[in-house]
């Protein structure tokens, strides 16, 4: 066979390969490549997992994560150049945003749990976070024990509400809650004397405490209430979307990347201010990180 | 667009509480309702007498209330909101301060929604009793003080019972507008019918019927409004002034 021959050959079954591939393509995927864009939805103060620095630009643990899934979505259609957008999202507006298709993935610091997964799927876990509580040092409280009958604040539309709620149901703790706006708010209300205790994820406990004027007046303390799952969220039964932004998860875990982003936002200064966090990786996340998996904890 | 609509979700019993969905959903109307209701009580005699001071003729009382109006009408309602919640506390003598803090919060929360959104508005119907004023032909005040009625009498028996007649559809906007800005109490917490609506997509997942439902709330508390209101503007309605049917 003739050089020109096999080569015009080789053209044709990669033509005949590549139209193929193309045929297969469904939801997401396909979307994504004619659009010849895809939308990342992203937080807007979700330290450190997804927010702006000071030149507006989206950074933070989960963003890496996104953008390593970015990576090969854009190996996987063939398309280097493909446009990133980013919409900011809400905790009210990120599910509708993915079940209408305004963005396709959105990687911040939202938990897999059953009834999200009723609307909305998760790809494989990224963080594992403990919900506690955040008091000031000298106020001795030890543990949820310690809150009975006393004002506590948490942020509205988290799973921490829903704990705290029922566990003044169900213990009869007679705790007034505080559903405040957001974790900035939620912590003003503890600093101004509102609420002796601040219930949230840790890691989050750990952001607010790391912006407080004075973070050594305040004690991230208490047995987790729960532990919950952050994934990625994509649209709702997307198998072949799901598989590929998997795969780029489990390889940012096994291949050690992701121990180096954890030790980058969790261990070291991070921006606006240049504060560390002093997280330290837990068990959970160790065993994530051996063995990727998107199990809801609820 | 793929989704699951659930609207039984509504009858099923809430996360926390002895209700249901539905029941935390009436919970927040009635909050919306009786903050609204208290806030317009404020707003109205507030309104009426800041209303009745910018157009008496004294220069420092008409000053007082246009800056008062000027204060309450330019600076967003939020950010009143939060200086009523956030900020007065610190303002005040420490011991009063933590008191107030020390409430239950939910009363914390409704305190300050009420204050803010009754000044707020408060300002909005002092522009419309001043307008409403201002369109009567300046005769009525003089024939009033030429029967020798005193000032205060010229507006309590004169002016103010044909004014407020002139403005009902004015401030039936202005009503209406109370109804929908005590949403933003939502923002300090307090668990109204718009913070019930997001606190159900937060437990439920379902945003649709959520949304829904609480449009359809706000709708009815509007239409049972403005109805009464026609109502209100057809009995004292001036023959001559507003044309009808």
């Amino acid at each position: 066979m003739s050089v020109p021959r096999l080569l015009s050959v080789l053209l044709a079954c990669s033509f005949v390969a590549a139209t193929a591939s193309a045929a297969e393509l469904t939801g997401a995927l396909k979307k994504i490549k004619d659009n010849g864009s895809i939308s990342l939805g992203h937080r807007e103060s979700s330290i450190p997992f997804s927010y702006y620095d000071d030149k507006q630009q989206v950074i933070g643990y989960s963003h890496e994560f996104m953008l390593k899934a970015v990576d090969a979505i854009k190996a996987e259609l063939k398309l280097p150049n493909l446009q990133v957008k980013t919409v900011p999202v809400t905790s009210q507006n990120r599910i509708p945003l993915i079940q209408n298709g305004t963005i396709d993935i959105e990687c911040g610091s939202t938990t897999n749990n059953a009834e999200r997964q009723k609307q909305v799927s998760f790809s494989d876990t990224i963080f594992i976070i403990g919900t506690r509580i955040l008091v000031r040092a000298d106020s001795g409280i030890k543990d949820f024990a310690d809150l009975a009958g006393k004002n506590v604040v948490t942020t509205a539309g988290t799973t921490s509400e829903r704990l705290l709620r029922k566990m003044n149901d169900d213990k009869k703790m007679g705790m007034s809650i505080i559903s405040a706006k957001d974790h900035g708010e939620s912590f003003l209300t503890l600093e101004t004397g509102r609420a002796v205790a601040f219930m949230m994820d840790d890691a989050l406990l750990y952001g607010e405490l790391a912006k407080a004027k004075k973070p050594a007046e305040w004690l991230v303390v208490g047995t987790p209430q729960s532990r919950e799952a952050y994934g990625c969220m994509l649209p709702k039964d997307d198998a072949p979307f799901k598989k590929v932004v998997d795969a780029a998860i489990a390889k940012v875990m096994s291949s050690g990347e992701a121990e180096k982003i954890y030790t980058k936002w969790f261990l070291n200064p991070i921006p606006p201010k240049g504060l560390n966090l002093n997280f330290p990786l837990s068990d959970d996340m160790k065993a994530l990180f051996k063995a990727p998996n998107d199990k809801a904890f609820e | 667009m793929s989704y699951a609509w659930h609207w039984e979700i509504f009858l099923q019993p809430a996360a926390s509480g002895e209700t249901t969905y539905l029941g935390w959903m009436f919970a927040g109307f009635e909050t919306t309702i009786a903050l609204s209701l208290a806030a317009w009580v404020v707003a109205l005699l507030l309104g009426s007498l800041m209303g009745v001071l910018r157009t008496v003729p004294n220069r420092f009382l008409s000053l007082l209330a246009a800056t008062y109006v000027e204060l309450f009408r330019n600076v967003p309602l939020l950010v009143q909101l939060f200086s009523w919640y956030f900020i007065l506390p610190e303002l005040l003598p420490t011991s009063l301060g933590n008191a107030f803090k020390q409430l239950n919060p939910f009363l914390q929360q409704f305190l300050a929604a009420w204050i803010c959104l009754g000044f707020f508005t408060s300002a909005r119907v002092c522009e419309q009793v001043r307008a409403g004023i201002g369109s009567l032909p300046p005769g009525q005040k003089n024939a009033g003080l030429a029967l020798g009625f005193t000032l205060p009498q010229t507006y309590r028996y004169v002016l103010l019972p044909m004014a407020f007649r002139l403005i009902v559809p004015p401030l039936t906007s202005e009503f209406l507008n109370i109804f929908k800005n005590s949403a933003v109490a939502s923002t300090i917490g307090l668990l109204e019918l718009a913070a019930e609506g997001r606190q159900l997509v937060d437990y439920t997942a379902q945003p649709y019927e959520s949304f829904i439902a609480v449009t359809v709330l706000y709708m009815l508390i509007n239409i049972v409004v403005m109805t009464a209101m026609q109502r209100v503007e057809r009995r004292v309605r001036v023959p001559g002034y507003i044309t009808g049917k």
